[in-house]
């Protein structure tokens, strides 16, 4: 019975996904319309997190632009980094860099991340991402909303 | 005088010129002397083998070697089956012992243990081409006594290394003597029953032979061959015998002495006694059937290397029972092409048996060797370490798994085909049979593979568990020669079965008097015309590499360089080996589902600091799987003959009147039988 | 000669269909999730990415996880190149029959599995030590529920059989046929590690099977990897439909009966994995510890298809 019902809530509902907005731009030509990213929360307050899960929600659906989330570094393309990067996570970050093949993109997600934000100069701080691996990409916002999440890997992408 | 009879006489004098010269010669020339005279011995064993199995025959009487009869030699095809398989096995064993033993005069290289090898080797090279009752059992016996020689070769180990050896030998003492017992009272019987000795006489008389005296003998002697195969629930030597000898005696042990037990019982069955009623081979099958799942499990479980080995032998001989019970219950239904392809499965599964586990306990010896240890839960590493060593036990590895293309694949697919094929079932027992069979032999070819995947991922790979498997050192060269000479056996049988398929296609005829069923070959692979059954090995393994490399070079082309970088350890890292999966930890999955079966022991002991129970000091946490079959079959039997010997204590008061008067007692009595009858 | 065309091109067919398979699968879920999807042709854009990449060997382990990839498609190819799909004369089906396929399934599993234990991480020892537990229980079941019908086909050739299928349609609602066909379809979703034995969109390391293998896998490696299990995946469902619905396999050396052949081989694919992926839907995963009920229950149907093939054959 169960079942049943969640087979017609399936065809109720329908298609969620909202249509698709402007294109975003090239993308990276190794790339080739298919990002694997690899999350690393290096100290955030979660709001980053909640944004991320809605761009791969069904609304945003970030998985149609050829993104997406993986369980290893080794099967990432980029490393998105939410947070302003903690004592305790610097090492931890810097060792993901390291374990993910190359070329290997990060993308510095949120303004924490950019410039530590409202955790500037805290004690358990040690910088931005930047301070700690090379970013390639910012995504500014406090949090982004998942609509420039989802531009923004869809511009690494290139669909 | 023929090339038979010459090649097994050749074999036996050189193997009493080495025990000879291994008595007298100084330690540091015993080891190379011995090795080269088993190999020596061992390859003359094979040449007559070969002679017999290209249809030659070879008899040999001598009278006045044994002290009540004639020693007879007669050589057939079924011998030379044998012969071949337990001189090629010695030959490279002789190869490995020159490098194994080592030159101290102790242990495994002190005279006594010397000496027997030889020895051992030309016992298990009569007793396949034993053409009399009496000089197959005074062979088999000297067999039983060197094996057990060499079992306890390291007894004087201290601490519970040489405890575990004298357990094993007393295990092993007891068990094979039984064993002997009751082969030597069934075939007394028979031999009784048949008015003469010889086999030629067993032979012709024995269609005249009551049933219950056939079905007695058949019993007797079976349980005796089983018991020397390892058949469960006659297998609790084989697992200690075979972890504690030396690593070149748990390879003759293993790979020959245990396949002489099938020789035994196809020998009997068979050819002496033509076959029998449907319930033998139901009880033999069965006993393999069992033996095949149980030895298995316990591989699988088990993280003593050698012990792994060891329960895969039982597995092994399990399936070769299986498939001479289902050939005996095909013969009786009327089947008798299909039962020759089935005994044919067997023992084609026995040369290859013996192949891959000649190999496996080099690989497993060389590791003893460097490492001390068998464990492998402290092993690991070896494959950068030992890469020889480990490319050997690779090969053997995938052979013993039954994976294609390795040789074992070859004879259980064989088996495979011979059960598919009792179509249409000739009587009910067979369409019950059949299935079950099938099913049996598809569930230990695939635990076979985690037992191995098991054997050769946590024992080789990864990184060293322990330092003494981080301190090993590649094996010596005559040890790698004797495993490069192992493996290309294996290798060969694996790619080109259909060079045994003539000598093979005149042994079963020998046993079954019927020709296997369509079996043929070449030098592609195995054929079944009748039924449109095919296995060509080489474009196996010619697909494999190609595609293999093929697919390897052309991503290669693409693609960017290799890098090495520390193990992904969340972010974490790098990791210690603590974190690495060990041994137990692999199987424990398995361990689970089978749970009912296996009956694992957990243990775990929590101990406080005395200042309050509520902080932990220490967690020790142990588990054993120990062998069912053996704790409740085997614990009463001891318990039972426990209490005798200490009932019996109070007859033994150490007074010569006593030990007159039971004398005197024991006379009266035979006396009086004797006047009664 | 077409023989030889059939025994090159079914891997090649294989090995270009098995990515869109896999993406036409998460295809199905995304619309049954609400979702747009990315596309069947996604899988191929990410094989051609990780190609590029850069492959990554972790410290300590030894030449058998760089030579683990290549085995494992090798295997996979290689039993594209012998079963029926498209059709059953294929030049080389002749050269092995189920049992050989069979046993390079696994032979590829193995392969796999030690490379993860090389690998020497906890996960990776995980992974294997689950997927061999599994593998375990599983290859039986795949063989005896396709022994169960080659006993009526006479013959183990998997060629055969379809044939034999396909000549006798009666035969294939016999109880032996649907108990192995129940059996079969068990078995090939814990092979192919697909719900509700194992999630293959999982995240977290502790719920992984296959996944926990392939862990610490980049680059060409990882895209052989991922090759190979689309393609497993591809001829053990294409096998299905095969053996139970045997209709449209070119049985005839001809080159119309072939092309229709490959056109009802697509068909019967996209059906299936169609029907799979709503079922991934629906399904919750198992716990670790509850499939091996459920595939020992596989192995009783399996077992009890045998006897009665052989019982009232």
């Amino acid at each position: 019975m169960a079942r049943l019902g969640l087979i017609s809530r399936i065809r109720r509902t329908g298609r969620l996904a909202e249509a698709v907005p402007e294109r975003a731009g090239g993308g990276v030509p190794d790339l080739g319309g298919s990002v694997q990213v690899r999350h690393v929360d290096a100290g955030s307050c979660n709001g980053c997190e909640i944004e991320i899960g809605q761009a791969f929600s069904p609304v945003y659906d970030a998985e149609r632009y050829g993104v997406r989330q993986v369980a290893s570094p080794r099967h990432a393309d980029a490393l998105v980094v939410t947070g302003p990067v903690t004592r305790n996570m610097a090492g931890a970050l810097r060792k993901t860099y390291e374990a993910a093949p190359r070329p290997c993109l990060v993308v510095a997600l949120g303004d924490c991340a950019r410039n530590c934000g409202v955790f500037a100069e805290g004690y358990g701080v040690a910088g931005a991402v930047s301070d700690v691996v090379p970013v390639d990409v910012e995504v500014p916002g406090c949090p982004p909303p998942p609509g420039e999440i989802v531009a923004a890997l869809r511009g690494l992408s290139g669909r | 005088m023929n090339l038979v009879v010459t090649g097994l006489g050749a074999a036996v004098s050189v193997s009493g010129v080495a025990a000879v010269a291994a008595v007298v010669l100084p330690p540091r020339w015993r080891p190379g002397v011995v090795g080269a005279g088993m190999t020596l011995a061992g390859c003359a064993g094979a040449v007559a083998g070969g002679w017999a199995l290209a249809g030659r025959t070879g008899h040999a009487v001598l009278p006045a070697l044994l002290p009540l009869g004639t020693a007879r030699i007669d050589v057939d095809a079924l011998s030379g089956w044998f012969l071949l398989l337990v001189g090629a096995v010695a030959a490279l064993v002789g190869v490995y012992t020159a490098g194994y033993v080592g030159r101290s005069g102790t242990g495994a290289s002190s005279r006594t243990a010397l000496a027997a090898l030889p020895l051992f080797v030309a016992a298990m090279l009569v007793v396949p081409a034993a053409g009399s009752v009496s000089t197959l059992l005074a062979a088999w016996e000297l067999m039983a006594l060197c094996s057990l020689l060499l079992v306890v070769a390291e007894h004087a180990h201290a601490g519970r290394r040489g405890a575990a050896v004298r357990a094993a030998g007393v295990w092993y003492a007891a068990m094979t003597q039984a064993g002997f017992v009751v082969i030597l009272l069934g075939l007394v019987w028979l031999a009784a029953a048949c008015g003469g000795e010889s086999f030629a006489a067993l032979r012709d008389a024995a269609a005249t032979v009551p049933g219950t005296v056939r079905s007695g003998v058949f019993v007797l002697t079976a349980a005796g061959f089983a018991a020397k195969a390892g058949m469960v629930p006659l297998h609790p030597w084989l697992p200690r015998a075979h972890a504690e000898a030396p690593g070149h005696v748990s390879a003759l042990m293993s790979a020959a002495m245990v396949s002489l037990g099938a020789y035994g019982i196809v020998r009997v069955g068979f050819d002496l006694l033509g076959g029998g009623p449907s319930w033998w081979w139901v009880l033999l099958a069965s006993g393999g059937a069992v033996s095949a799942l149980y030895g298995i499990l316990q591989a699988a479980v088990a993280v003593d290397l050698k012990k792994l080995l060891a329960f895969s032998t039982a597995e092994n001989t399990g399936l070769i029972l299986l498939a001479i019970g289902a050939g005996g219950l095909f013969a009786d239904v009327g089947q008798p092409a299909l039962a020759a392809l089935a005994v044919a499965a067997g023992l084609l599964h026995a040369l290859n048996h013996a192949a891959f586990k000649t190999l496996l306990f080099f690989a497993a010896g060389s590791v003893v060797h460097a490492t001390g240890s068998r464990d492998l839960d402290t092993l690991g590493g070896l494959s950068r370490r030992m890469p020889l060593t480990t490319a050997a036990f690779g090969v053997a590895a995938l052979c013993a798994a039954a994976l294609p293309p390795g040789n074992g694949f070859v004879s259980e697919w064989l088996l495979a085909q011979s059960l598919i094929h009792a179509l249409p079932p000739a009587s009910t027992l067979n369409a019950i049979a059949a299935p079950v069979a099938v099913g049996v032999v598809a569930l230990t070819a695939g635990i076979g593979v985690v037992t191995y995947v098991k054997a050769l991922g946590t024992g080789f790979l990864a990184r060293p568990r322990g330092a003494r498997a981080a301190g090993a050192r590649e094996a010596g060269p005559v040890m790698v020669i004797a495993m490069a000479l192992a493996a290309a056996g294996c290798v060969l049988l694996a790619v080109a079965p259909g060079l045994t398929t003539p000598g093979l296609a005149r042994t079963v005829t020998i046993a079954m008097g019927a020709p296997a069923r369509g079996l043929a070959g070449g030098t592609a692979g195995l054929a079944l015309p009748g039924v449109a059954a095919v296995y060509a090995p080489m474009l196996i393994v010619a697909g494999l590499v190609v595609l293999g490399v093929g697919v390897a070079v052309v991503v290669r082309l693409v693609g960017r360089p290799r890098r090495r970088a520390i193990a992904w350890g969340c972010g974490n890292g790098p990791q210690s080996e603590r974190t690495e999966y060990t041994a137990t930890s692999f199987a424990e999955p398995l361990e689970r589902i089978f749970d009912d079966v296996l009956r694992p022991e957990h243990d775990v002991d929590v101990t406080h600091y005395a200042e309050s129970a509520y902080i932990v000091e220490r967690v020790r946490f142990r588990r054993r799987v120990p062998d069912r079959v053996e704790a409740h079959l085997y614990g009463p039997v001891r318990a039972a003959a426990d209490r005798a010997g200490r009932a019996a204590r109070v007859l033994a008061a150490g007074s010569v009147h006593h030990y007159l008067a039971y004398g005197l007692v024991a006379l009266l009595i035979v006396l009086v039988a004797g006047v009664i009858r | 000669m077409i023989g030889w065309v059939i025994a090159a091109g079914q891997p090649v067919l294989v090995m270009a269909v098995a990515p869109l398979l896999i993406g036409w699968m998460r295809l199905v879920r995304a619309r049954l999730e609400g979702r747009a999807g990315a596309g069947i042709g996604q899988p191929w854009r990410d094989l051609r990415k990780l190609v590029r990449k850069e492959p990554i060997s972790p410290a300590g382990s030894g030449w058998l996880f760089v030579a683990a990839p290549p085995v494992l498609l090798a295997t996979s190819l290689l039993i594209a190149a012998i079963v029926p799909l498209a059709a059953t004369t294929s030049r080389l089906a002749g050269s092995a029959d189920l049992i050989v396929v069979v046993g390079l399934l696994l032979l590829g599993t193995a392969a796999l599995a030690l490379a993860a234990l090389d690998t020497g991480t906890a996960f990776g020892g995980m992974g294997a030590s689950r997927e061999m537990a599994i593998a375990a229980l599983v290859e039986p079941t795949l063989l005896l529920s396709t022994f169960a019908l080659s006993a009526r086909a006479g013959s183990t050739s998997l060629s055969a059989i379809v044939t034999a299928g396909a000549g006798h349609a009666e035969r294939l609602v016999s109880p032996a046929s649907l108990l192995a066909a129940a059996a079969l379809a068990i078995a090939v979703l814990a092979e192919t590690g697909r719900m509700p034995v194992d999630n293959p969109a999982t995240h977290l390391e502790l719920t992984m099977v296959h996944e926990a293998m392939v862990l610490e896998y980049a680059g060409r490696d990882l895209a052989l990897v991922e090759l190979a299990s689309a393609m497993r995946l591809t001829l053990l469902l294409g096998l299905l439909a095969n053996l139970f619905l045997p209709w449209g396999v070119a049985t005839t050396a001809t080159w119309g009966a072939a092309a229709i052949g490959v056109v009802v081989l697509l068909g019967k694919l996209a059906l299936l994995a169609g029907v799979l992926a709503a079922g991934e839907v629906l399904l919750a995963k198992l716990r670790l510890f509850r499939v091996p009920e459920l595939l020992a229950g596989s192995f009783v149907l399996a077992l009890l298809a045998v006897t009665a093939s052989y019982v009232l054959a």
